[in-house]
């Protein structure tokens, strides 16, 4: 990860990024339909109620819903090759992330995934995914 | 549908030019007026995009021209096909009587292309994508293909295809940048450098300068004009995501719904069509774009490519001019389907030329699958 490229924060998603420092993920709960979304934003786009959300923490486990090997470095100082993926959460909402321990092969769309943690200078963290170590067995990430 | 019609086409200077944008621009405008017959004093109606902050303003300022009716919509490179849509309706409302739709770029020369894409810090992806260092556009695309090879078995092999037609094509077209370069083969696709898995070099579009232009105006003054009209028969568009992680099913683009809405208006079927410019930023793309206009079942493009059904002599002419893959691709390519849809539909494309063509779609891709929009063009009955 480039750490001289550390994510921008807002007003709004603050409390998200501060719950990574705990390697908590949390995702978005509608208080009118109770949809669940990501990426957390201030309107529902189940039902269009604007700050209606509460935060609510996911599970941590997911599948691949499709994924690619980047063999090229995007920016300087970007080390390749690394995976990134849409990854189906548990509760619903897809989320791009990067992946591990998952072979670039047609079998990475049945490897199921949990929640592993990328740190950021500040004291943050990315959350990202890896094959999980006993499948059917997932744990909230460490 | 309407009485509207593409009455000049022209390319400006492709390729390696060392020309300004500006320059560029000139080019394409001035040549598509001159194929028409018209002047620029003619002009009235503008779209663009890719000039500047304020793209439309600052052409119509350095052409001299004080247009009524202009549009910038910047939605990626099928924002050519929207803008002919747009002028259709500006000129059936009697808001603009000539509108030129032109785009040029000169990425190759100035050397403007980034493989991480623009990083903009107000919007969610700069904290929720970026991150993860995706390519832009060319990880979305990637992650399209590889979901399309695993729901419909079909193989890598097949994908390539795509880039070896568009090479057979290109052969036949002596403005294509790969005109001089030979065949290309399944192999050659499959040991190009990998870029972002399963896609290779080989499998992504040029890097070129380029552009042009295409003249819209009434279908009964365009009659009056030098070349046969090319009848905007119907239209449609879809807008879908900009963000990688948003649309639920990365193999829905919304494609479907401006192809629906673009024969409904025409009132044609894809049986219909017999020749088709399909946005190919990547092979996946026209896979996808093929389905969603109906002319290949789901799943079944990549097969129909590589059974050679959309190569030179057969029965599903796609990207005659060689394509984004092989001819031209300036960043936004949608404008030279427009002019390529044209040609074939006044048999003027030489040893590429689809015999009878009567019927044209126009088939443009924006940003990630971002935004669609399809123009059919016809030959005039
Ligand atoms: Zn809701």
């Amino acid at each position: 990860m480039t750490d001289d490229m550390l994510p921008p924060v807002d007003d709004l998603t603050a409390p998200w990024w501060d719950a990574t420092r705990e390697r908590r993920l949390l995702l978005q709960k509608c208080g009118a339909c109770a949809a669940v979304q990501h990426y957390p934003r201030r309107v529902c786009t189940s039902c269009g109620a604007v700050d209606a959300h509460t935060w609510v923490e996911a599970c941590g486990l997911g599948t691949v819903d499709s994924y690619t090997v980047v063999h090229r470095a995007p920016a300087p100082g970007v080390a390749v090759p690394y995976t990134v993926a849409r990854v189906r959460l548990a509760e619903g909402p897809l989320i791009l992330t990067r992946l591990t321990g998952v072979p670039d092969d047609g079998t990475a769309f049945d490897a199921e995934l949990e929640l592993t943690w990328l740190p950021l200078a500040d004291g943050r963290h990315l959350p990202a995914f890896r094959a999980c170590a006993v499948p059917s067995a997932g744990r909230r990430g460490d | 549908m309407s009485g509207i019609a593409l009455a000049g086409a022209a390319e400006c200077d492709l390729g390696s030019t060392g020309m300004s944008v500006l320059d560029l621009q000139v080019q394409a405008v001035k040549r598509a007026l001159d194929d028409a017959g018209l002047r620029l004093a003619d002009v009235d109606g503008m779209a663009t995009n890719n000039v500047g902050r304020f793209s439309t303003t600052a052409l119509a300022d350095y052409l001299g021209l004080r247009p009524a009716w202009v549009d910038s919509s910047f939605v990626g490179g099928s924002a050519f096909e929207a803008y002919v849509a747009r002028a259709a309706q500006a000129i059936t409302a009697g808001q603009a009587e000539v509108v030129v739709v032109s785009y040029a770029s000169n990425q190759r020369s100035a050397r403007s292309r980034s493989l991480g894409g623009v990083r903009e810090d107000h919007l969610p992806e700069a904290q929720f994508e970026v991150p993860y260092a995706p390519l832009y556009p060319i990880s979305y695309y990637a992650m399209a293909a590889q979901a399309y090879l695993h729901r419909y078995g079909a193989t890598r092999e097949q994908l390539a295809e795509v880039a070896v037609a568009a090479r057979a094509w290109a052969l036949l077209n002596p403005a294509a940048f790969r005109h001089g370069a030979g065949p290309l083969t399944v192999a050659d696709v499959l040991a190009a450098p990998m870029v972002s898995s399963p896609l290779t070099t080989a499998d992504c579009c040029l890097v070129t300068d380029g552009g042009g232009a295409v003249v819209v105006t009434s279908l009964e003054r365009a009659r009056d004009l030098r070349h046969p009209p090319a009848v905007v028969l119907g239209y449609g568009e879809s807008t879908s995501h900009t963000a990688m992680a948003t649309r639920d099913d990365i193999l829905d683009t919304g494609a479907d719904r401006s192809a629906r809405a673009a024969y409904r208006r025409a009132g044609l079927a894809p049986g219909d069509v017999d020749v088709a410019m399909v946005y190919d930023s990547f092979t996946i793309t026209p896979l996808l774009s093929l389905e969603a206009l109906g002319l290949c079942p789901p799943g079944q493009a990549a097969g129909v490519v590589a059974d050679g059904h959309t190569r030179p002599g057969g029965r599903l002419p796609v990207n005659t001019n060689g394509g984004g893959l092989s001819y031209c691709h300036p960043g936004q390519y949608g404008v030279l389907l427009l002019v390529e849809a044209v040609r074939q539909l006044r048999g003027t494309c030489g040893a590429r030329q689809v015999p009878g063509a009567e019927v044209a779609v126009a088939h443009g891709t924006g940003g990630i699958f971002s935004h669609s929009a399809t123009v059919l063009l016809g030959v005039d009955r």
